[in-house]
């Protein structure tokens, strides 16, 4: 049973991608297009990590990160954010949230894979 | 959805931010300063750059890349969105449109639309503000220079505080390291706190690896990506010479502690649990004569010396027990420390105890070489005859008794196993029989396995005998294990003739007795004209064994757990019968169980939900119901004394933490008794049939 990972995007077409890859490397894929929607998936069952944007309508990465980590439900869960830019301040105010790790967009589906063995394991 | 072709997605998708932000600029040119607009714009230019440079519209995302840098000054508040900015954003829109339909075509439009836009937004180009787009992601950042490695890398980690808590793994890290190359991972547990004072999310421990492969630091450090920011970390060279020496403290002042190895096992292998003696007999030497110290010295003891310490440990282990108890009604903290570490001291003494009571099996295995030497001459076989795992230790009490199981095991492989020479050859055999006599370590037991390369049983033979014998029915089913072990009924004998040697039907049975009064057990193997194997399964020792310890009335009694099958509540409406004794449907076979309670003629009100253990003996089954089921327990066996000897029901005693004495359950006769109900039944059943 592969571990259940929760992705996050505003954007169609990045969650197939990453869907995708996921799928392909035996992980199950849940997906949700805001935070709000993301706050109310990944509580109400447990996964084994987030993948999420920072930057979408409604709620947005940050204010999910803040909100899910309020939450037990997220204890010991890792959350990989996915930027643009390698914006450092960025960066620190998604780890002052609650945010294990990142990632830099474009990104290919190999780097994808590295970062979700090296935050969930395989 | 997930089926389309991703470009066409993002195409499509593309398409509706692409609306959304001209939809944005058009709105903000009437209302200059609404901020949400310019967000709503900014989010727009934002994805759309995420994603064209995913699936590949590089073009797409570099211009727009440099369109939302210009755009970011109006959302900072450092330029106006006035008429001229919102007419060159829209022409860049036009472009960003433009290039996801054909993304080769000239880039000078583009520039020169970016030119303008800049010009909007202050005239002043922001290119300084152009954080690389195509940085690579993170995880296989291999940018930076890279340093020249040696033989591995030392590497020393902590983790912060809330690491856990936010979803780092170590064990992923660790593995990540691994990943690298062989490592030696050592935990420094310097900072664990004691257990009231322990936060159960957060990590205490650090880590001391050494990385004994050639990579570059950038991949070690790449490991600690994500944690680096907050975590100490050291990773530093392996010195060439000082690979030979793991886990060499490199003096961290903030992890000073020196890595600790791994707490000592305790002597659970009696291996090892010799060696204190041997020890300490050569110290003794040493001081007494100042003579010659021997390396490997070792004391002769008489044997009921060691017998009585046991003793004496199985009287710890109770006095222990008792003292845990008594801590725990206390609760006073300090009198629980005591007594763990009394607990503590006592496990390991108790093996170490047990360890010296262990002997080698090749001791008793020399013995049988002249015995095969011997049956070889008077049988005319030539025989082969092999041992294996001589050093396989067990309770000298159970060596002992092995010494005559063994002779009757090799007696019938040699005499009904092997074939004749002559016969050997017909087969296609050397003519030189094998017999192999292998001893080793399985989990808790002691496997002994006599083993021979002849004929096999005869199975036809076997059930000929058993059915003549009265021991089977006439074409009653049977498994082939069963069967198997019908020759070790007593009177069971297919040989033909009776020999000098075998055939009288004595010996085997012989075998079955004392290796049930071991609380070992039997397995038979064999192939048809390529050999039989049986196997002895004895416990390590017979001192002190894991019970589960039940209630029935006001009484405890503990029945060895290695016969406890499963243990279930006993259902409603199948304890009619008054006698003490019925049949329980277990998926669909019947299993006699005896109610304890009545086999003890126990007093008072059975408590109204009665339990069922199912023990076994001989893949026989037979279910023990009792009032209650308290747990598992060490049970230091007590022999009965001399005027109790005659009692079959139990094995010995045990006494338990409280001082009382719990009765050892004799599950072989019992389940002996609980088998003979079963035939009366089917006895019964027939006579009604009839």
């Amino acid at each position: 049973m592969g571990k259940t990972i929760l992705m996050v995007d505003d954007s169609a077409s990045v969650r197939q991608m990453v869907g995708m890859t996921l799928k392909q490397a035996g992980y199950t894929v849940v997906e949700a297009c805001d935070g709000r929607e993301a706050l109310q998936k990944a509580t109400a069952s447990r996964v084994d990590a987030v993948i999420t944007d920072l930057n979408m309508p409604g709620m947005d990465g940050l204010s999910f990160i803040r909100q899910y980590r309020a939450t037990p439900a997220s204890n010991g869960v890792p959350i990989v954010f996915l930027t643009t830019e390698s914006d450092e301040g960025l960066k620190a105010q998604a780890k002052q949230a609650g945010a294990t790790g990142w990632m830099v967009k474009p990104f290919k589906p190999d780097q994808l894979l590295a970062v979700m063995r090296k935050v969930a394991g395989a | 959805m997930s089926e389309l072709d991703p470009a066409d997605v993002f195409r499509q998708e593309a398409n509706e931010l692409i609306e959304t932000l001209e939809q944005a600029l058009l709105d903000l040119e009437k209302r200059p300063d609404d901020r949400e607009l310019v967000g709503l714009a900014f989010r727009a230019l934002h994805t759309l750059k995420g994603s064209g440079a995913m699936f590949g519209f590089t073009a797409v995302s570099e211009f727009i890349h440099e369109f939302e840098t210009a755009f970011d000054r109006v959302r900072k508040g450092e330029a106006a969105a006035d008429r001229r900015l919102i007419a060159a954003a829209l022409e860049a829109r036009d472009h960003v449109a433009h290039l996801i339909e054909d993304p080769d075509c000239d880039p000078k439009r583009g520039e020169a639309i970016l030119a303008a836009l800049k010009v909007a937004v202050s005239g002043e180009a922001a290119p300084a503000a152009t954080s690389a787009p195509n940085a690579p992601a993170a995880g296989i950042d291999a940018t930076s220079q890279a340093q020249p490695a040696g033989a591995g890398w030392h590497v020393r980690f902590r983790l912060p505080a809330d690491a856990l808590t936010l979803g780092t793994n170590p064990l992923l890290l660790l593995d990540e390291l691994r990943g690298l190359g062989p490592c030696e991972v050592v935990a420094l547990a310097g900072e664990v706190p004691t257990l009231d004072r322990i936060e159960p999310q957060q990590c205490y421990l650090a880590w001391d690896v050494t990385l004994r492969a050639d990579v570059a630091k950038d991949a070690v450090d790449d490991v600690f990506l994500f944690v680096r920011d907050d975590m100490e970390l050291s990773i530093e060279p392996l010195a060439a010479d000082a690979a030979d020496v793991p886990g060499a403290p490199a003096a961290l002042p903030a992890m000073a502690e020196s890595p600790k190895p791994a707490a000592p096992a305790p002597a659970a292998e009696p291996q090892t649990a010799q060696r204190p003696a041997a020890k300490a007999a050569a110290g003794g030497t040493e001081r007494g004569a100042g003579a010659k110290v021997e390396r490997n010295a070792t004391l002769r003891v008489p044997a009921e010396r060691l017998d009585e310490l046991m003793d004496r440990v199985g009287e710890l282990v109770i006095a222990q027990a008792r003292l845990s108890q008594l801590a725990e009604t206390i609760h006073d903290a300090s009198l629980i420390n005591v007594a763990e570490e009394i607990e503590r001291l006592t496990a390991s003494l108790r093996d170490t105890t047990m360890g010296t009571r262990m002997v080698p099996i090749g001791s008793l295995f020399g013995r049988f070489r002249r015995l095969v030497h011997d049956l070889s001459e008077d049988l005319g076989k030539p025989i082969s005859f092999v041992t294996e795992g001589e050093d396989t230790e067990l309770d000298k009490t159970v060596i002992e008794q092995l010494a005559d199981p063994l002779v009757h095991l090799i007696r019938n492989s040699v005499d009904h196993g092997l074939e004749n020479p002559d016969r050997r050859a017909e087969a296609g055999k050397p003519a030189t029989g094998t017999l192999r006599l292998s001893a080793s370590h399985r989990g808790a037991e002691v496997a002994i396995a006599v083993s021979d390369d002849g004929a096999g049983l005869n199975a036809e033979r076997i059930r000929r005998r058993a059915e003549e014998a009265g021991l089977l029915a006439a074409g009653q089913a049977i498994s082939e294990g069963e069967l198997n072990r019908m020759i070790f009924q007593p009177g069971f004998s297919t040989a033909a003739q009776v020999t000098a040697l075998s055939g009288r039907g004595v010996g085997m049975d012989v075998v079955k007795k004392t290796i049930d009064g071991l609380r070992g057990s039997i397995d038979v193997d064999t192939l048809p004209g390529k050999g039989t194997t049986v196997t002895l399964r004895l416990p390590l020792t017979l001192a002190i064994i894991d019970g589960l310890l039940v209630r029935v009335g006001d009484d405890r009694y503990t029945i060895p757990l290695a016969a406890v099958e499963e243990c279930l509540e006993l259902p409603t409406g199948v304890d009619k019968d008054a006698r003490g004794r019925s049949f329980l449907n277990l998926r669909g076979e019947l299993v006699p169980f005896l109610k304890l309670r009545g086999l003890f003629q126990t007093e008072g009100e059975p408590d109204p939900y009665q339990k069922v253990v199912v023990v076994s003996s001989d893949s026989m089954r037979v279910g023990l119901v009792v009032d209650q089921i308290i747990g598992n327990n060490q049970t230091v066996i007590k022999q009965l004394s001399r005027l109790h000897s005659g009692l079959k029901t139990f094995s010995g005693a045990t006494i338990l933490g409280d001082g009382t004495v719990a009765l050892i359950l004799d599950v072989m006769h019992l389940v002996g008794f609980g088998q003979k109900l079963e035939e009366r039944r089917r006895a019964e059943t027939l006579g009604r049939a009839a």
